[in-house]
C-alpha cells in the first residue's frame, strides 16, 4: 500500500503552481489571469499545510494558509474592482488592450 | 576789569561791528554806510588817544603793563587762552594804527567816491582795522596768528578790490599766497614754542624758555621759523615780491596797509616777542633786513611808476627796521616804525592825490605839478625830506639811530661790517630815488600837456589828512631838536619815546656771548652815533645832489648812465628776476606736481580701481563660459546619457502583461539557476 | 533713565518715508512738505538732545537697551556720548537743509524723498548704535538709498559712479563684517556690545588683523588714500543735496567708526598703527590739495578738498593727544558744515549755467554780488581762515599732531608737512575764486540771476554756524572733550603689548 507522504503533496502543489503560472502567462481574459493567480496561491497553501503536517513548524503552516485565504479573498475583491474599471475604460477585459502605460 | 582793558576791547570790536553792518546792510544805509566805518574808527582812535595821553602824561612809566587773559578753549588737558596785553609799545602802536586808519578813512571818502562797491570798501577797511588791532593787542602767539591771517585776507580783499582788472586779482592772490608761505614758517615756530612750553602766552613762553624748556639749537630754529612770518608780512627778501604788485589796490589802501600798518606788523611782532630770538636768530634777522634794505632800494631807483617807487621804498625801510632789531637796536627799529608809518602814509596819500588828478602812475608823464597842486606838493616835500634823512625831520633821527646801532654792532663784530655798509648805501639811494620822484613829478616842464591841463588840487577831505600827517611827521621828533629839553613844562618829555619803550631783558641760553657784547655800552656807543650821523648826512646829501643833477638840472643824463651800465640796469629793471625765478621753480614745480598728482590719481589709482573692475568682468566672463560649457555641460551630459538609455530601455515596456510575467518567471529561473550553480 | 529720544531720532524719518509712500505720486508739493516736516521734527529732537546733553561725563547717555535676538546675544542698544552727539546734530541739520536743497527735483519726486528719508534714518542709526550688529545694519541701510539717489537722479555718468560707490563701499562692509564676527567669537560669551568689546584684552596679532580689516572698511568711507577714487566720481554725478549728504555726513561715518571701534577696542593695534595713520593723514592733506589744484571741474575741486580736509582728522587722531582728538572730531563737524556750504553753492551755479568748468566763467562777482560774497565766505572758511570754524579745528589737529607723545619726532615732521597743505589749500581756493568771480565779466553769463531766497535759506544757517564756532568753538568742543579724553585714556591704558 502506498502511504501518502510529503512528497505527494509537493508534487500536487508543483503541478497546481505550474497550471496557475501557465494560466497567468497565457490567458488574455483578465478573469482567467485572476483564476491563475488563485491557483498559485492555493498551491502555496497546499505547501504550507503539508509542511505543517510533516515538518517541524507545527501549527504555523495552518495559520499562514488561513491568512493567505483571507488575503486571496481581499485580493480577488480588489482585482475584480480593477477589472471592472478596466472594462469601463476599455470596453474589454482583455489585458492586452489595457496598454496605456506602454512606451 | 581794568579800564585800560575795557578800552582796548571796545576799540578792538568797534571796527568789527562796523564791518558786519557795512557788509550786510551798508548798501541800503544813507551815504552807503561810510559813516559807520568812519565813526567806528574815530571812536577807536579817541580811545587810543586817551590811552596814549594816560601813558604819556599820567603814568610815564617804562614798565607800564596790563594783561588780561581769557580762557577760550578748555579741553581739560589742553587749553588755549586768548587775551590782551597793553604796555607802552602796544599803546604807541594802537595810536599809529587808529590814527593812520582814521585819516585814510577820511581820505577815502573822496578818493573812492562813485565806486560801485563803495560800502564794501569801507567794510573791508573796518575788517582790516579790526585784524590789525588784534595783532597789536594780542598777548599770545595764537591770537597773533589769528590777526596775522585776518590782515592777510583783508589785504587780499583790498588789493583785489578792483577785481575786474586781472592784474589786481592776480596781485591779491599773490599777496595772500606769498604771505601764507611765510605763515607756514610762523605756524611751525608757534608749534615749536607751544610744544616746548605748553602755552601760547608771550610771558609764559619767555618764562618757560628761560627755565630751559628748549635746547639752544631748537630755540634758534624756532625763532627763525617765527621770523619767517615777519619775512612774509613785512615783505622782506626773499618774500618781498608781493608788495610792489599790491600797489594794484586803491592808493589809500596802499598807504594804510602796505606802508604804515600791516607791513609793519612783522617788525612789531619781532619787537613784541624780542626775547624769543636767540643771538643766532637775531643775526639772521639782521642780515635779512640789511639785504632787503639794499636790494629793494636799488630796484626803486629805476622804477617809472610812482607807486612802485614808494612800494620798494617801503620794503627798503622795513629792511632798516628789521636790521635794527637784528643788531640790537630795539628802540631805534620801533622808533623808525613809528616815524615811517606817518611819512610813508603821507607819501602814498600824496601819490594818491597826484594819481587821482592825473589818472596815471607814470612819473615820466608828469612834471611841473607843483603849481597846480600846492598842498600836495608841500606835504610830499616834507615827507620826502623826512624819508631821505634830512636833519631835523623825523626820518633823520630814527634812521640815524638805526645806522648807529648797526655801526656799533660792527664795531663789536668786525666780520659783520656789511650790516653797516649795505644800509648806509641804501640810505643814500633812498635820498636819491625819493628826490628823483619829487623832481619828476612836481618840478620841471610838464611832460604830458594833456594831463597837465586837467589836473587840479584834490578836495579838502583828501588834503586835510595829508596836512595832518605832514604836521605829525615834523612834530613827532620835536623833542629831539636841540634845546628842547630846556623848554619849560614840556622839556621833561625830551626823549619820551626812548624813555617809554625799552628793550626787554633777553633770555641767555648758552651762546649768549655774542648778544652780551652787542648790548655793551660806553664810549663805542657815542663814537658810533657821531660817525653814523655824519655819514648818513653825507650820503643823503650825495643822493639829493645826484637826483638834482640828473633830473632837475639835467647836467647828467640818466639815459647815458643806464646805457653804460646796461647789464646792471636790465637786472634792476627786472627786479633781479625774483618773479621769474619763482615762476620757473616754485610755481611751476607746484603746478607740475599737482598735474602729476591728478594724473596719478586718474591713471594709477583710479586705473587700479577700474582695472580691478575690468579683471572682475573678465573673470566673470570666464566663469560664465565655464558655467555654460563645463558645469552646465556636465548637468546636460547626465541628462543626455539618461535619455540615451531611456529611449532604448523603454522598449521593454510593452504594455502586455504576459510579457511582464514572462520576464518575471525568467528572472526567477535565472536567479535559481544562478544560485544552484554557485 | 530710559527715554526713547534716540529711537525717535532714528525712526521718525522712516515714518515719514511710509507717509510719503501713501501719497499719490502727482502731489509732489505735499511730498516735499511731508519730508520737510519729518526732518524738521528730527532736527527739533536733535536740538532737544543738545539741550539735555550732559557735557560733564564720558558715559553713554539717552541709553536704550533691550534684548533683540537673544539666541545670538544681539541687542537693541542705543546711546550717545560726546563723540556721536555732534554727529547726530550734524546729520539732523544737514538732512533738514538738504530737503530744501532738493526742492527743485522734478524726476520721480516720491521715490527721491522716500529714499532720502531712508538714508537719513540709516545715517542717524549708525551714529546712535552701540551694538555692533545694529551698527552694521544701519551702516548697510545707508548704502542702498545712496546707490539709487546717485544712480537715478545723478548726472550723465551716474551709473558708473553709483556702481563704483556701491561696490567700493560694499567691499569695505565685507571687511567690517569679518572683523565684527572675529570680535564676536573672540569674546566668551559671544557679544556684539561695543562697551563689552572694549573691556576684553585681545591677542596682539589678532588686534592687528582686526584693526586692519576694520580700518580698510572705514577708510573707504572716509576716504583715505588710496581708497578715495570713488569720491570725486560720486560727487560729480550726484545731485546737489546728495553731494552735501555724502560730504557732510557719509565721510564722517568712516572716521566715526575708527574712533568708536578701532581706538577703544583695539588699543595695542592703535598705537602700532598710529604712525601709518598719521602718514596717511598727511598724504591725504597734501595729495588731496595737489589734486584739487589741478581740477577744472568745480565740484571735483571741492571733492578733492574734502579729501584734503579729512586728512587733518586722521593726523589729529593718530597723535592721540587731547588737542588732536578733539580737533579731529571738531574738524568732522566743521567740515560737515563747510563742505555742505561749498556743495550747495556749486549747485546754485550749476542750476543756472549747467556747467561747472571754472574756466568757463569769469567776472561773476559783478553780476552776482551776494552769491560771490557767499562763495568767498565758504572758500575762506575752506582755506582755514581765522574767524571760521575750520581754522580752529585745523589748528587744533596740527597742534595736537605736533605734540604727539609717541613717535614724537616722526609726528613733528609729519605735521610740518601738513602745515604746507594750508598753503596749497589757499592756492586752489583763491585760484578757483579768481577764475569764476574776478576779472572781466564773461558776457555769456550776463543773464545769470542772483541767488534766490530758498538757496540762501539753505546756506545762511550753515554760514552762521561756521562763523559762531569760528569765534567760540566751545558749544561743540565742550560736548566732546570728556569723551575724547576718555578715549585717549582708554587707548593709553589699554595698550599693553605695544608699550613694552
Amino acid at each position: 500500500m502506498i502511504t501518502v507522504g510529503l512528497y505527494h503533496f509537493l508534487v500536487v502543489s508543483a503541478l497546481l503552481f505550474s497550471f496557475g503560472l501557465y494560466a497567468v502567462m497565457t490567458r488574455r481574459n483578465a478573469i482567467g489571469v485572476l483564476l491563475g493567480v488563485e491557483l498559485i496561491l492555493n498551491s502555496a497553501n497546499l505547501n504550507f499545510v503539508a509542511f505543517a503536517r510533516y515538518g517541524i513548524f507545527s501549527m504555523d503552516g495552518q495559520l499562514f494558509a488561513l491568512f493567505v485565504i483571507i488575503l486571496a479573498a481581499a485580493e480577488a475583491a480588489i482585482a475584480l474592482a480593477i477589472v471592472l474599471n478596466i472594462f469601463n475604460n476599455f470596453r474589454s477585459i482583455n489585458v492586452d488592450e489595457a496598454d496605456s502605460l506602454r512606451y | 576789569m581794568n579800564t585800560i582793558i575795557l578800552y582796548s576791547l571796545i576799540l578792538l570790536f568797534l571796527p568789527l561791528a562796523a564791518f558786519a553792518i557795512n557788509i550786510l546792510v551798508g548798501k541800503r544805509l544813507p551815504r552807503k554806510g561810510d559813516w559807520v566805518s568812519l565813526s567806528a574808527i574815530l571812536i577807536s582812535f579817541s580811545f587810543a588817544l586817551s590811552m596814549f595821553a594816560y601813558m604819556l602824561f599820567i603814568r610815564y612809566d617804562p614798565d607800564f603793563s596790563v594783561e588780561w587773559r581769557w580762557l577760550w578753549i578748555d579741553l581739560g588737558d589742553f587749553v588755549i587762552e586768548l587775551g590782551i596785553l597793553v604796555d607802552n609799545l602796544t599803546i604807541m602802536m594802537l595810536l599809529v594804527v587808529t590814527l593812520v586808519s582814521s585819516l585814510i578813512h577820511i581820505y577815502s571818502i573822496s578818493y573812492m567816491k562813485d565806486d560801485p562797491r563803495y560800502n564794501r570798501y569801507f567794510a573791508y577797511l573796518s575788517l582790516f582795522s579790526f585784524s590789525m588791532l588784534i595783532i597789536v593787542l594780542s598777548n599770545n602767539l595764537f591770537g597773533l596768528y589769528i590777526g596775522w591771517e585776518l590782515v592777510g585776507i583783508s589785504s587780499y580783499l583790498l588789493i583785489g578790490f578792483w577785481f575786474e582788472k586781472d592784474s589786481a586779482s592776480d596781485a591779491g592772490k599773490k599777496a595772500f599766497i606769498t604771505n601764507r608761505v611765510g605763515d607756514f614758517g610762523f605756524f611751525i615756530g608757534v608749534l615749536l614754542f607751544f610744544t616746548a612750553v605748553g602755552s601760547f602766552n608771550y610771558g609764559d613762553i619767555i618764562a618757560g624758555v628761560d627755565a630751559g624748556a628748549m635746547s639752544d639749537g631748537l630755540f634758534t630754529a624756532a625763532g627763525i621759523a617765527l621770523f619767517m612770518g615777519a619775512v612774509g608780512k613785512s615783505a622782506q627778501v626773499p618774500l618781498h615780491i608781493w608788495l610792489p604788485d599790491a600797489m594794484e589796490g586803491p592808493t589809500p589802501v596802499s598807504a594804510l596797509i602796505h606802508a604804515a600798518t600791516m607791513v609793519a606788523a612783522g617788525v612789531y611782532m619781532v619787537g613784541r616777542i624780542y626775547p624769543l630770538f636767540s643771538p643766532g636768530a637775531l643775526l639772521f634777522i639782521a642780515y635779512v633786513g640789511a639785504i632787503t634794505a639794499f636790494v629793494t632800494a636799488t630796484i626803486a631807483v629805476v622804477r617809472k611808476d610812482i607807486k612802485r617807487v614808494l612800494a620798494y621804498s617801503t620794503v627798503s625801510q622795513l629792511g632798516f627796521m628789521i636790521l635794527a632789531l637784528g643788531v640790537g637796536g630795539y628802540v631805534s627799529g620801533l622808533w623808525h616804525l613809528t616815524t615811517h608809518a606817518f611819512f610813508k602814509a603821507l607819501l602814498f596819500l600824496g601819490a594818491g592825490s597826484v594819481i587821482h588828478a592825473a589818472h596815471t602812475n607814470d612819473m615820466f608823464r608828469m612834471g611841473g605839478f607843483k603849481k597846480k597842486m600846492p598842498v600836495t606838493f608841500w606835504t610830499f616835500l616834507i615827507a620826502t625830506l623826512a624819508i631821505s634823512g634830512v636833519p631835523g625831520f623825523s626820518g633823520f633821527f630814527s634812521k640815524d639811530a638805526i645806522l648807529a646801532s648797526a655801526l656799533e654792532f660792527s664795531f663789536a663784530h668786525p666780520g659783520h661790517i656789511m650790516l653797516f655798509i649795505l644800509p648806509l648805501i641804501a640810505a643814500g639811494l633812498t635820498a636819491f630815488y625819493m628826490f628823483r620822484a619829487l623832481f619828476l613829478t612836481f618840478y620841471g616842464e610838464p611832460q604830458d600837456k594833456e594831463i597837465y591841463s586837467h589836473i587840479h588840487e584834490s578836495p579838502g577831505s583828501m588834503t586835510i589828512p595829508m596836512v595832518i600827517l605832514a604836521t605829525i611827521t615834523i612834530l613827532i621828533t620835536f623833542d629831539q631838536w636841540r634845546g628842547f629839553e630846556y623848554l619849560p613844562l614840556v622839556g621833561e618829555y625830551a626823549g619820551w619815546f626812548q624813555h617809554l619803550i625799552h628793550e626787554p631783558a633777553a633770555i641767555f641760553t648758552g651762546a649768549a656771548a655774542m648778544a652780551e657784547s652787542v648790548v655793551g655800552h660806553g664810549a663805542s656807543e657815542e663814537t658810533a652815533h657821531t660817525i653814523a650821523m655824519w655819514l648818513s648826512i653825507f650820503v643823503a646829501g650825495v643822493g639829493i645832489l645826484l637826483a638834482y643833477l640828473f633830473y632837475l638840472k639835467k647836467s647828467l643824463s640818466a639815459e647815458k648812465v643806464s646805457k653804460s651800465l646796461s647789464s646792471i640796469y636790465t637786472l634792476l629793471r627786472n627786479k633781479y628776476y625774483f618773479d621769474e625765478f619763482y615762476g620757473a621753480t616754485v610755481i611751476r614745480g607746484v603746478l607740475g606736481l599737482s598735474k602729476a598728482s591728478a594724473k596719478f590719481d586718474d591713471t594709477v589709482i583710479d586705473g587700479a580701481v577700474n582695472g580691478t573692475a575690468t579683471i572682475t568682468i573678465w573673470l566673470s566672463k570666464a566663469s560664465r563660459w565655464f558655467d555654460d560649457h563645463i558645469v552646465d555641460g556636465a548637468v546636460n551630459g547626465t541628462a543626455t546619457v539618461t535619455t540615451f538609455f531611456g529611449t532604448r530601455l523603454r522598449r521593454l515596456q510593452t504594455g502586455t502583461v504576459e510579457n511582464y510575467v514572462s520576464f518575471l518567471v525568467v528572472g526567477i529561473l535565472v536567479f535559481f539557476i544562478f544560485q544552484a550553480i554557485f | 533713565m530710559q527715554n526713547h529720544l534716540l529711537s525717535a531720532l532714528t525712526f521718525v524719518p522712516v515714518l515719514g518715508m511710509f507717509a510719503i509712500l501713501f501719497i499719490p505720486r502727482d502731489k509732489s508739493y505735499v511730498i516735499k512738505v511731508v519730508a520737510a516736516v519729518t526732518t524738521g521734527i528730527q532736527l527739533w529732537l536733535a536740538v532737544q538732545m543738545y539741550i539735555a546733553f550732559d557735557t560733564t561725563t564720558s558715559a553713554m547717555q539717552f541709553v536704550e537697551h533691550y534684548a533683540w535676538i537673544p539666541a545670538f546675544n544681539i541687542e537693541y542698544f542705543m546711546g550717545i556720548d560726546g563723540l556721536s552727539a555732534p554727529m547726530v546734530l550734524l546729520t539732523a541739520l544737514l538732512s533738514f537743509i538738504c530737503i530744501f536743497a532738493s526742492w527743485n527735483i522734478e524726476k520721480a519726486v516720491k521715490g527721491y524723498f522716500a529714499l532720502f528719508l531712508l538714508l537719513d534714518a540709516g545715517m542717524m542709526g549708525v551714529f546712535v548704535s552701540i551694538d555692533f550688529f545694529l551698527f552694521y545694519i544701519f551702516w548697510e541701510v545707508v548704502l542702498l538709498p545712496m546707490y539709487f539717489l546717485i544712480g537715478i537722479w545723478g548726472g550723465p555718468r551716474r551709473e558708473y559712479a553709483s556702481i563704483k560707490f556701491f561696490l567700493y563701499t560694499l567691499f569695505g562692509s565685507v571687511l567690517i563684517l569679518l572683523a565684527m564676527l572675529a570680535l564676536y567669537f573672540y569674546n566668551d560669551p559671544h557679544t556684539f556690545n561695543m562697551l563689552t568689546l572694549m573691556e576684553t584684552t585681545y591677542d596682539y596679532n589678532f588686534q592687528k588683523w582686526v584693526f586692519l580689516a576694520l580700518f580698510i572698511g572705514f577708510a573707504i568711507k572716509v576716504p583715505i588714500f588710496p581708497f578715495h577714487t570713488w569720491l570725486p566720481d560720486a560727487h560729480v554725478e550726484a545731485p546737489t543735496a546728495v553731494s552735501v549728504i555724502l560730504a557732510g555726513v557719509l565721510l564722517k561715518m568712516g572716521i566715526y567708526g575708527i574712533l568708536r571701534i578701532n581706538f577703544p577696542v583695539l588699543p595695542d593695534a592703535t598705537l602700532w598703527f598710529a604712525v601709518p595713520l598719521g602718514v596717511l593723514g598727511v598724504i591725504n592733506i597734501i595729495y588731496g590739495a595737489l589734486c584739487a589744484l589741478a581740477q577744472t571741474d568745480l565740484k571735483k575741486l571741492v571733492a578733492y578738498s574734502s579729501i584734503s580736509h579729512m586728512g587733518f582728522c586722521l593726523l589729529g587722531m593718530a597723535a592721540l593727544t587731547s588737542a588732536g582728538m578733539n580737533g579731529a572730531v571738531l574738524q568732522m563737524f566743521n567740515h560737515g558744515t563747510i563742505s555742505a556750504m561749498l556743495f550747495l553753492l556749486v549747485g546754485v551755479i550749476y542750476d543756472r549755467a549747467h556747467i561747472r568748468d571754472v574756466n568757463g566763467f569769469g567776472g561773476l562777482a559783478v553780476r552776482m554780488p551776494i552769491y560771490g560774497g557767499m562763495v568767498a565766505l565758504a572758500f575762506f572758511a575752506g582755506l582755514g581762515l581765522p574767524g571760521f570754524s575750520g581754522f580752529i579745528s585745523e589748528a587744533l589737529t596740527l597742534i595736537g599732531g605736533f605734540g604727539a607723545e609717541h613717535s614724537s619726532s616722526t609726528f613733528r615732521w609729519l605735521t610740518g608737512l601738513a602745515v604746507m597743505g594750508i598753503v596749497l589749500n589757499a592756492a586752489y581756493f583763491l585760484w578757483a575764486y579768481q577764475k569764476i568771480f574776478l576779472g572781466k565779466l564773461n558776457e555769456k553769463w550776463a543773464g545769470l540771476s542772483e541767488i534766490n531766497g530758498r538757496e540762501l535759506f539753505t546756506i545762511v544757517p550753515l554760514a552762521i554756524i561756521t562763523i559762531i564756532l569760528g569765534f567760540y568753538p566751545m558749544p561743540i568742543l565742550g560736548m566732546m572733550s570728556e569723551t575724547m579724553n576718555g578715549i585717549i585714556e582708554m587707548v593709553k591704558s589699554g595698550a599693553i603689548t605695544a608699550l613694552q
